[in-house]
């Protein structure tokens, strides 16, 4: 337990110092640190799901208050939180199946398995309630007619703490941890397996002899071009050099040695440039709610001037960047600004930054990343397919509960 | 608006005028408004009243254009007392050049930037900051002013009497067909079989028409032999007139020469391999070409950068045909000492006065032909050292206009003081004096509490800002800069050291420091007659994103740097600077990820330094005639570019 606990302040210590950056690396060491918090998590025997639930919220509250930026961090916990609630679903209404042929009267246990707790309400009721938040509604749940009390707010967790009577009640808990530890190893292999699914889908949409224009440095999009260039696609790509940063020099780097047609731009020729240019790949930091995209500073010139211009803007991104959030006003909410240095020698500027008397005062903002509004995306391209900005609330239902938006 | 709206009712409304029209009218001033009103060029016979001028407005929308000899004219009077008291303030120390050496900050500190804080005062601007015009400069002026009025051209006026009369139908259809013409590119040899032809045929009606032809038909071969010629280059356009000509009877000389440099020639196009082995064989610099060139830009020249240098700095005493002046400014050109468009046309215009000065016209030559010979090869010399922008071209269009307007009669030293009198009335009237103009202008478009943002390090946005802190107004300042030449730096630093505040930012961080900016102040490399601002890589970013956010954008820009090129995009004609300033990243030694890889064949290097603003993202453009929608910029080049040839 306790080496739990210091590896979590050891990661949260990381992000604070911004250490640990981008968001799959984030991605990555949050889920498999939730991973060994789910398995050291000594669970009751009553009320499992609710136990690892609470664990894995204090945690996730530690890492997403470490750094707020990294919306990854984030996304990750309420996925791990939803595979939490989804296994115990689907365990309960296994178990509930088993119970409802032989016995009604015992809904006092299924009400402890839940881990929520809903009050006492009827088996069938939880169950469907449970399903219509987390699954598109079916036919059998509108002709059930279950009432919209499905989705009042839960009192916390229920009082009734009755013990486990049976044996299958005891394997039935230990299967839960299984499967949710399971689960979360599913997830990890999604993270680190996205890039490759993402670059399957480059043949579709790269042609022969485009001219592409990408922004930043992110694996995801060298992976996509890289594909492209593998299945004897020839194209070049112009590759802004994303000052102060200079993560474009990094990718160019990269892209050469992989063998591809590459010239570096200045940020200030993206406007020129996207005449000639036939499609805008980025990749995304984050991908908000309402189909928004928050990404390496920058983005949002080469999206209006792609709009400008008629030029296809497209977004790659994990499933663990869709962040379940609607922004507000994110381009000062969601970003950090970062250190003067990388703007102004501070050798040369020192005597101008201090506020005397007689001269301007000089800031100086440096800001990391930029939000792009989802009316200048044409096409995200997820691990699951091609999807219209339009269309990510639905994808972002699909991979998170409503419970655990506001953690 | 009130006083203005009055007048047309009284004013009769059943002769409607569209279009040019010379005012038959009485000089009253309700006409003049409702000509204002009809059409944005104000008939240039009658100067309109000065309260138009001032601008006193402070909203945005209002379109002024100021009569076009505001500066000389109105302050006519005074320049006689201003003259003797203003020698102090001499317009040359208005250092351009000397910009550069920021450290010691002494060019905030210049008497040029002084003159300017004290001409609002005493509102005599221009008189106090040009004592070397004289009282015969300001008749020239006045006469040349004159007769540009309608469409019978300055060249018609210039004509013996007799023959303007009859010239003068055809004169006015021709001239708008030429006027209407699109920009020429390159012909195919059919096409140039087919003007031949066209000419041939013209050639035999003519000579069956036996001269005694009625004008109707003669008016329509000449309007079909223009429709033919209309993908013609303008040299076969030459040939062109002459026929033009031949049909209407022999008209005056000067006319068809002022306009066949109407249309612009053809930019040298660099993938044309005869014209660069030609070239070559020519050129002073030996330059080697770029070995990872971009494909996209096989049009433009792209040399190796740095290797001319010292090879021209050797040959500094060799020199036969270049002089020395020019020897030198062709050298700061190459190696970034002079920057910036005024800077670098002011640096020209002097170093042509030099040649001037030492000029003698050797035996058995023409001083006008001999000379103009001279200044081309003097300009192909600094074209070599990089590309002429446009305002130089300008500049060296009226040079060469200046010397082949000389008259014969004048002796030659006559000569060479006309010619250097009139390059110094060019330097000051054009580019200083309306630098003034403009901020006079602008300054009126900054508030208290206003948040303005500027791009690069333009000078005349530059003169604006000082001058409204000067005028005790409250104003912050973002500049935005970027990679790689990082001039805002220096802006920055000269504006703080003035105690304006600032704050600094880069381009990529744009659209997040937009949402608080009330304006966007810019400054123009040229800006074209469709509208586009052709200006340092970057200002189309800026603005784009300004009108995004609802921000108006204003283009300071002198008159002397509009153009009647168009261009749609910034591919088409465009200058590259130094490739390996890209994969070095000055001052970060981190940044090191391209060393070793400058000459891998995948990897190219681009470093754009022009772009062209679509004129929709520009909601003004203030030139030294006043503030205009960037649709105007056509009618100033019109009406104002032949006026400024002659001056």
């Amino acid at each position: 337990m306790p080496d739990v606990q210091s590896m979590v302040a050891e990661f949260v210590n990381k992000l604070r110092k911004r250490k640990i950056e981008g968001s799959q690396a984030t991605a990555k060491c949050t889920v498999e640190l939730l991973r060994s918090v789910i398995s050291h998590q000594r669970v009751p025997h009553a009320n499992q799901a609710a136990a690892l639930i609470d664990a894995v919220k204090a945690v996730g509250q530690q890492l997403v208050a470490a750094n707020p930026v990294e919306l990854a961090v984030g996304n990750v916990v309420r996925r791990v939180l939803h595979i939490i609630r989804e296994e115990d679903l689907s365990l309960t209404t296994a178990a509930m199946a088993g119970l409802d042929l032989l016995d009604a009267s015992d809904d006092d246990d299924i009400d402890n398995c839940k881990g929520i707790g809903y009050p006492a309400m009827s088996a069938a009721v939880v169950a469907a309630a449970a399903r219509s938040t987390l699954r598109p509604p079916s036919l059998q749940t509108l002709l059930e007619g279950t009432p919209e009390s499905a989705t009042v707010p839960y009192t916390s967790s229920s009082g009734a703490d009755s013990e486990s009577k049976t044996a299958d009640k005891s394997s039935l808990t230990r299967k839960l941890k299984h499967d949710v530890i399971e689960g979360v190893n599913q997830l990890i292999q999604e993270i680190s397996g996205c890039h490759e699914q993402i670059a399957e889908q480059a043949i579709e949409h790269i042609h022969q002899n485009e001219v592409i224009l990408t922004l930043g440095s992110s694996r995801t999009v060298l992976e996509f071009l890289c594909a492209a260039k593998e299945k004897k696609r020839s194209f070049r790509v112009f590759v802004a050099e994303g000052a102060p940063r200079y993560q474009g020099h990094l990718l160019a780097k990269e892209l050469v040695a992989r063998g591809l047609q590459t010239t570096v731009i200045t940020d200030s020729a993206v406007f020129a440039m996207i005449s000639r240019v036939n499609m805008v790949i980025i990749g995304a930091h984050a991908v908000m709610a309402n189909g928004g995209v928050i990404g390496p500073v920058g983005v949002n010139m080469a999206a209006l001037a792609a709009k400008k211009h008629a030029v296809p803007f497209v977004v790659l991104a994990g499933s663990h960047k869709l962040c379940p959030l609607y922004p507000h006003n994110p381009e000062v909410l969601l970003n950090e600004l970062r250190s003067p240095s990388e703007l102004l020698d501070f050798g040369e500027f020192s005597d101008c930054l201090d506020f005397g008397a007689g001269s301007g005062s000089l800031q100086v903002v440096n800001p990391t990343f930029d939000y792009v509004p989802p009316n200048l995306v044409s096409l995200f391209i997820t691990d699951t397919g091609g999807h219209n900005p339009s269309y990510m609330y639905r994808l972002i239902a699909d991979y998170y509960s409503a419970d655990d938006l506001v953690m | 608006m009130e006083s203005r709206r009055n007048p047309r009712a009284v004013v009769d409304p059943k002769v409607r005028q569209v279009g040019f029209f010379t005012s038959s009218q009485p000089d009253s001033s309700s006409t003049q408004q409702q000509q204002q009103q009809t059409d944005p060029i104000p008939a240039s016979a009658s100067s309109p009243p000065v309260s138009t001028i001032s601008p006193s407005g402070n909203s945005l929308s209002p379109v002024m254009i100021p009569p076009p000899r505001l500066n000389s004219s109105d302050t006519f009077p005074l320049r006689g007392a201003a003259a003797g008291a203003s020698s102090a303030v001499s317009p040359s120390s208005f250092s351009y050049s000397n910009r550069r050496d920021f450290p010691d900050g002494s060019t905030t500190a210049s008497p040029g930037r002084h003159s300017r804080g004290s001409f609002v005062k005493s509102s005599t601007p221009v008189a106090s900051s040009l004592p070397g015009i004289g009282m015969d400069s300001m008749a020239a002026a006045k006469s040349s002013s004159v007769p540009a009025s309608g469409l019978t051209t300055v060249s018609v006026a210039t004509m013996p009497p007799g023959l303007a009369e009859k010239a003068s139908g055809m004169e006015v259809q021709s001239d708008q067909k030429k006027n209407s013409k699109p920009l020429k590119e390159k012909t195919t040899k059919a096409e140039r079989r087919a003007i031949q032809e066209a000419q041939r045929a013209a050639k035999a009606a003519a000579k069956a028409d036996g001269g005694k032809v009625p004008p109707g038909t003669s008016a329509s071969v000449a309007s079909t032999s223009v429709k033919v010629a209309k993908p013609a280059k303008p040299s076969t356009q030459k040939n062109e007139v002459s026929v033009a000509a031949g049909v209407t009877e022999k008209k005056g000389g000067p006319s068809e020469k002022d306009r066949k440099k109407d249309a612009p020639h053809p930019r040298m196009q660099y993938d044309d391999e005869s014209r660069v082995v030609k070239a070559k064989r020519r050129a002073v610099v030996k330059q080697t070409e770029a070995k990872n060139r971009v494909e996209l830009f096989r049009h433009l020249p792209q040399y190796e950068h740095g290797t001319q240098l010292p090879d021209l700095e050797t040959k500094f005493f060799q020199l036969d045909p270049m002089h020395p002046a020019v020897y030198k400014v062709g050298l700061q050109y190459l190696s970034g000492d002079i920057s910036g468009g005024n800077a670098r046309c002011i640096a020209m215009l002097q170093a042509f006065q030099e040649v001037v000065k030492d000029y003698s016209t050797p035996p058995e030559k023409n001083l006008n032909r001999d000379m103009t010979a001279k200044i081309s090869s003097y300009v192909s010399f600094l074209i070599e050292c990089r590309p002429l922008s446009i305002s130089m071209g300008n500049a060296i269009r009226f040079v060469k206009n200046r010397i082949a307007k000389l008259p014969i009669t004048l002796s030659e030293s006559e000569a060479k003081a006309a010619l250097q009198s009139d390059i110094e009335r060019f330097i000051n009237d054009k580019i200083i004096g309306a630098d003034m103009v403009i901020v006079k202008h602008a300054v009126t478009k900054i508030r208290d509490g206003d948040v303005l943002l500027t791009y690069g390090s333009p000078t005349a946005v530059e003169m604006i800002l000082l001058h409204a802190h000067e005028l005790k107004k409250k104003f912050r300042v973002l500049v935005v800069d970027s990679r790689p030449k990082l001039e805002g730096q220096l802006l920055l630093r000269r504006l703080i050291k003035r105690g304006i505040s600032c704050t600094y930012t880069h381009i990529n961080a744009i659209s997040y420091i937009m949402h608080e900016v009330t304006k966007v102040f810019l400054g123009a490399s040229s800006v074209l007659s469709n509208g586009t601002v052709y200006s340092r890589v970057g200002t189309a970013c800026v603005a784009m994103v300004a009108s995004a956010f609802r921000v108006p954008v204003l283009v300071c820009c002198e008159a002397y740097k509009f153009h009647e090129r168009v261009q749609l995009d910034s591919i088409c004609s465009n200058e590259l600077g130094d490739p390996n300033a890209i994969s070095k990243v000055h001052g970060r030694e981190d940044i090191n990820y391209l060393d070793g890889l400058t000459n891998n064949a995948n990897l190219q290097f681009l470093n754009l330094m022009y772009d062209a603003t679509p004129s929709d993202y520009i909601s003004m453009i203030i030139t030294d005639y006043g503030m205009v929608p960037p649709t105007s910029v056509p009618v100033i080049v019109r009406e104002y570019q032949k006026e400024h040839l002659l001056v």
